[in-house]
């Protein structure tokens, strides 16, 4: 995969009043109930370290509770960490002042949040062009790409109305187009789908996905929801209790996960969906019968392979090139994890 | 027995010595910088005098149209325009046309000064606990304090007339604004900071595009409370030598005039009714965002 873009460093971070004193504790292994127990500190993040890859979606994964939210205010350092390092272009942002801080925030990272974030007392367009204005950008200039923007979310119309005037789901999309507006190349979104029902929720992933497509930014997208992580991430990390407990691509995940807190998650999704060929695809012995694209997702495979000769196929990745063969029996077994 | 049946006060003597040395040093204070008191606050009394002549110089039809285009302008209510306008009508047929000029001059320069003063201060109370922990008291000494009591040295300092009148008026109606300013900073959403700090917001910016505009109607809740306050310290300042309605609702008092001291007591009121009925309905046109208005 390509070079890291943020990288996560042994991070660390405590809640409460004397974190410093408690963080040895924490590094000689101390959990978060005993932790909380015995000094009344609350463990947010413990030992994590992740690379984030460039012009990728990575998504951080946890149930509530887990320091998803903390993780990621870390890497535009709304918080403070306890220990550790976060570099973004190998830069280091802990060290950064202030006015350095709020360069990196304007020009490089953006954030979509949760609740939305978004300010009442703007109309839409003014607050799609509010990282503009922070930045002092003309008012013309600001008024054009705040358009640009508003269209590309599909809130053409909008432009004089006020966020308490919108639904939930056309207010993200205002928060999304002001996240958009700035050009960062990383973006960070909190939850952002999590307010949103169902239907709406899809529109927005698929909305995501096709500007991704076209934007190639560095996203780093937290959820709570497995099915949006799979359909979101091309590399998932799993949180829990503040701890990086896995890390990997969807099928990594679903087809091996590292314990039964993950197992339990992935235990319902439909494997057939998620995994595809080239994960299960040996190398060894050639193969000179029929190949198959290993990007198809095994509920695609199931009729070939049953249609295939010897009920075996070969695998070949997006250039073509051979990366070896699978059977019916192996991709049944992967389908029943 | 006898030391539980009266409280063991300090000597007569021991005491009127106290009161002697804390009088003595507050008058050599004053005759030492009374004069530089006057100077400093001399801008201040030429603007009251010359708002107060504007006023009073300006021509009655005049006036009647600027109150219902300002009553406009703030409530956009028909029926609070001609309310106001219908008052000021009264209140010159009834023959109290100059003391409500009189009055509107230092209410208005009172309130401006707490509003130049006052919000400032409760910006500077809102980003610290430590200054909220500060002025708090004294923002409570001061509304609790009878007025007569500060009326004391502010006539020592600067003597009878104007200014000092203005400056009571002031110390008793500001700590509505500042309070309030502080409050509305305070209770604006965390949600929406935190975003603003997201795109690299500096706190100068956070403070006037984000804080402030959230707080305003807050804000306005006590600049409405400031003027109402300021209001009812009419017939208290009229007794240092500020002109206006209280004078003869002070005249009243001493000579027992039941109607004199009713109809100025009245014209009060009115002031007070049309402030607080423009100023909260704009206050409540400026929120208009939170019920989804446009
Ligand atoms: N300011 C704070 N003070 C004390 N504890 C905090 C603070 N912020 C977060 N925590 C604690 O840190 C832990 C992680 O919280 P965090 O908000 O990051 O979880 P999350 O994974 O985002 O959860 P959710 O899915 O509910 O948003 C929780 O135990 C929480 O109680
Ligand atoms: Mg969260």
């Amino acid at each position: 995969m390509s070079q890291s873009k943020v990288q996560i460093k042994n991070l660390y971070k405590i809640f409460g009043k004397t974190p410093k004193k408690v963080l040895a504790q924490v590094k000689a292994g101390m959990g978060k109930p005993e932790l909380l127990e015995q000094t009344g500190h609350v463990l947010g993040i413990q030992n994590v370290s992740l690379d984030i890859p460039e012009k990728r979606i990575q998504v951080v994964m946890g149930l509530s509770g887990s320091g998803k939210s903390t993780l990621i205010r870390h890497i535009n350092r709304l918080i403070e960490p306890t220990d550790g390092q976060i570099l973004i272009d190998g830069e280091d942002v802990l060290s950064m002042s202030d006015k350095q801080l709020r360069e990196v925030r304007r020009k490089k990272t953006s954030m979509v949040f949760q609740k939305f974030g978004l300010l009442p007392h703007r109309k839409v367009a003014e607050n799609v062009g509010y990282g503009l204005e922070v930045q002092g950008v003309s008012s013309d200039e600001i008024a054009k790409r705040a358009q640009h923007w508003i269209d590309r979310v599909g809130l053409t119309g909008y432009e004089n109305h006020y966020p308490g005037q919108l639904s939930g789901g056309m207010q993200q999309r205002v928060g999304l187009a002001r996240a958009l507006a700035t050009d960062a190349e990383i973006l960070l979104m909190d939850e952002a789908f999590s307010a949103l029902d169902p239907l709406i929720r899809y529109d927005m992933q698929s909305i995501l996905l096709e500007l991704q497509d076209e934007l190639h930014k560095t996203i780093i997208f937290i959820t709570h929801d497995l099915d949006e992580a799979l359909r979101l991430g091309d590399k998932i990390a799993i949180l829990r209790d503040g701890a990086l407990i896995q890390e990997g691509t969807a099928p990594q995940i679903v087809l091996t996960p590292a314990d039964d807190y993950i197992a339990d998650f992935t235990k319902d999704i439909n494997r057939g969906k998620v995994i595809r060929l080239k994960a299960l695809a040996a190398a060894g012995s050639p193969y000179d019968g029929a190949m198959i694209d290993g990007s198809t997702v095994l509920a695609d495979a199931l009729l070939p392979l049953s249609q295939a000769p010897d009920q075996r196929l070969g695998v070949t990745d997006a250039n073509g090139a051979y990366l070896g063969a699978v059977t019916l029996t192996q991709a049944i077994a992967a389908l029943q994890g | 027995m006898e030391f539980f049946e009266e409280f063991p006060s300090l000597g007569r003597k021991t005491l009127s010595g106290m009161k002697q040395a804390v009088d003595e040093t507050f008058k050599g204070f004053s005759r030492a910088y009374g004069e530089q008191l006057e100077n400093f606050f001399d801008p201040l009394l030429r603007f009251l005098i010359w708002f107060e002549r504007l006023l009073e110089a300006t021509p009655w039809p005049i006036i009647l149209l600027v109150v219902g285009a300002l009553a406009w302008i703030g409530s956009r209510s028909w029926k609070i325009t001609a309310g106001s306008v219908l008052a000021f009508v009264v209140i010159g047929v009834l023959d109290m046309w100059e003391d409500t000029m009189a009055t509107l001059a230092i209410i208005s320069v009172a309130t401006l000064l707490c509003i130049a003063i006052g919000i400032p201060i409760g910006i500077l109370m809102s980003r610290s606990d430590r200054m909220q922990a500060i002025i708090t008291p004294i923002l409570d000494v001061m509304q609790t304090i009878p007025s007569f009591v500060y009326l004391i040295p502010v006539v020592m300092l600067l003597g009878i007339g104007k200014v000092p009148g203005l400056i009571a008026v002031c110390i008793y109606a500001i700590p509505p604004i500042v309070r309030l300013t502080n409050l509305g900073i305070r209770l604006v959403d965390k949600d929406v900071l935190e975003a603003a700090d997201a795109f690299g917001t500096s706190p100068w910016q956070k403070l006037w595009g984000v804080q402030v505009p959230l707080a305003l109607p807050n804000i306005f809740a006590g600049i409405n409370q400031t003027i109402m306050m300021a209001l009812s310290m009419v017939v208290i300042a009229s007794m240092i030598g500020v002109k206006g309605l209280g004078v003869p609702v002070l005249r009243a008092i001493s000579n027992q005039y039941l109607a004199l001291g009713l109809m100025n007591g009245l014209a009060i009121v009115a002031l007070a009714i049309i402030f607080d009925r423009v100023s909260q309905t704009y206050g409540k046109r400026l929120q208009a965002y939170r019920q989804g208005g446009k």
